[in-house]
């Protein structure tokens, strides 16, 4: 679309899509592109479906309505295909990155890239299922460069968590898609 | 090195009170400003800056305190949205007729009721007559840049009063954008050190602050904080220019974009700028003779300047996202009054309240004299 790709988080409130959807702009900003990301207010409470955009340019981005023909869309929360219309809007060449072994038939019309997130973020120890879904996003994207990312994160997300949990999630979900 | 920071726009105008470092700051929590009070108090409690923070029970003790603290002799800012606003609305009066140089950012949001949480420019047209200086951010770096021009603007001797720095709320409050912040040292000998001719607390000087006026004076004293208020516009102008020697954006009373041969131009306020520069461009490379005008400066209403940039365009729409229930909405009639006389052709549109999205196609078809007055208004008539 125009030399920018926009890219819809579907999640429940407190799973970290908002950060996630930050963590990726701060990332590819700082590979010179143009970025934006805001999450998408209704009732704040914790487990309401929540959506969050992340949109990236070669130029500056000015607009400032929320994306309506998302190019990617990722699924943080596989039950949220069952009611947030997830795939609604998504460009003719868009695709859904899934949260999950396999897609559920309400993607049927669309293509999708499926990665165990939960699975592997269980496997990791530290249930860091967004910067699994992260990492994945970004290999499917092409950028970020994962160590880029994986500094994005770790700036963002502070001293409050663990850095090496934080980088091997992100590379983990990275790999998956690679 | 620049530091450029990927920020919200309430996080951007926190950095720029950091920077600042106001003497006080009273303050009560609203959706959507709450962020940039929040991002500020944290920056306190680390240290990197000195403030004192008033917890108050309210907007309207908000207000008061902040004309208290700068009155007494202290550079002063606070931060409200929508019905803080209007509970602050009486002492915004006060404080601009005290002359008191506040600067407060506002983070706009439509007015209850039905109660609701998202941006419109119904709390900001709610104040329009106080008397303070309005200005309307596009983005987080404009957030950003504005504020730290207020202070400068709010306490020049010809303007002394209240300037608020307007960001749409949650588009601009919420929203990550890449922000360019200046050196923490530029900012403060930009700002310089707060200085009052006419403090409480200078007991050297002894001043009445606030005093009855009846007929005998009052007219007077309205009038001279008009004339203030008018004189904000050369300020702004000169702030700005300095500004731009600081930062090389330069934010003045308004924004003339792609309008030097313009045939057809929107007049807007605020993000939505943004994304009418978007569709301004594309038009263009289809060989439309498009144009924007943004407003940064609502009040004072650059009047002259708006009239002179639109000179050749045919026809313009202007955009309000605030209506006047029973007249005309406040930009739109403000464009009537300065483009009074001239033969262009002029059309309103409302748009946005409430939060309602506002998307690049729509803007094509107000481009094109095509869209209803009240823009992405379901159905063809509403329901009485």
């Amino acid at each position: 679309m125009d030399g920018m790709t926009e890219i819809r988080w579907h999640a429940r409130a407190g799973q970290g899509a908002k950060t996630a959807a930050q963590i990726l702009a701060l990332a590819l900003l700082r590979t010179g592109k143009g970025v934006q990301a805001f999450p998408e207010y209704g009732p704040e409470r914790r487990g309401a479906p929540l959506r969050a955009y992340t949109r990236v340019a070669d130029r500056p981005i000015r607009r400032h309505d929320s994306v309506t023909d998302p190019d990617v869309v990722v699924v943080l929360e596989p039950s949220l295909v069952h009611e947030a219309g997830v795939a609604e809007g998504l460009a003719p060449d868009g695709y859904v990155v899934f949260n999950g072994d396999e897609a559920p038939p309400e993607l049927d019309e669309v293509v999708v890239r499926c990665v165990p997130a939960q699975r592997l973020a269980s496997k990791l120890g530290s249930g860091f299922v967004n910067m699994v879904m992260l990492g994945a996003v970004a290999a499917e994207l092409g950028e970020p460069p994962l160590a880029d990312l994986q500094d994005a994160a770790v700036e963002t997300l502070g001293r409050k968590v663990a850095a090496d949990d934080v980088r091997r999630a992100l590379s983990e979900g990275y790999a998956w898609l690679n | 090195m620049t530091d450029v920071r990927l920020l919200t726009g309430g996080e951007a105008v926190a950095h720029a009170m950091r920077q600042i470092d106001p003497d006080v700051v009273p303050v009560y929590p609203i959706t959507p400003q709450t962020p940039i009070i929040q991002t500020f108090a944290k920056l306190i409690a680390d240290g990197e800056a000195s403030t004192e923070i008033v917890n108050v029970e309210s907007e309207h003790s908000a207000m008061s305190a902040a004309i208290g603290a700068a009155l007494a002799g202290g550079r002063t800012m606070t931060a409200t949205s929508s019905q803080g606003l209007a509970l602050m609305a009486e002492v915004v009066y006060i404080a601009a007729s005290m002359r008191a140089p506040i600067v407060m950012a506002l983070g706009n949001r439509a007015l209850s009721g039905p109660i609701n949480i998202h941006c419109d420019h119904s709390d900001s047209m709610l104040i329009r007559d106080s008397g303070v200086v309005q200005l309307f951010a596009e983005s987080a770096q404009d957030a950003y840049d504005l504020t730290v021009m207020a202070p400068r603007i709010a306490e020049d001797a010809r303007v002394l009063l209240p300037v608020l720095v307007c960001l749409d709320g949650f588009t601009i409050t919420h929203s990550a954008e890449p922000v360019s912040l200046l050196p923490d040292d530029e900012v403060a000998r930009f700002v310089g050190p707060y200085r009052l001719r006419n403090a409480v607390l200078d007991t050297t000087r002894p001043t009445t602050q606030g005093p009855f006026a009846m007929p005998d004076y009052y007219f007077e004293l309205r009038r001279q904080q008009a004339a203030a208020l008018e004189a904000a516009l050369d300020v702004l102008e000169e702030v700005a220019a300095e500004f731009e020697l600081l930062s090389r954006r330069r934010v003045g009373a308004l924004e003339a974009y792609r309008l030097e041969d313009a045939t057809r131009a929107i007049v807007a306020l605020g993000s939505t700028a943004g994304t009418v520069k978007d569709v301004v461009d594309e038009l263009r490379d289809e060989h439309e003779a498009a144009g924007l005008l943004r407003l940064v400066s609502f009040r004072p209403f650059p009047s002259a300047a708006i009239a002179a940039a639109l000179e050749g365009c045919a026809s313009v729409a202007v955009l309000d996202r605030a209506d006047s229930p029973g007249g005309t909405p406040p930009l739109h009639a403000e464009l009537a009054a300065a483009l009074y006389g001239s033969d262009l052709e002029l059309a309103g549109h409302v748009y946005g309240l409430g939060g309602r999205e506002l998307h690049p196609p729509d803007v094509r078809e107000i481009f094109r004299g095509a869209a209803a007055p009240y823009v992405g208004l379901r159905g063809e008539r509403c329901p009485v």
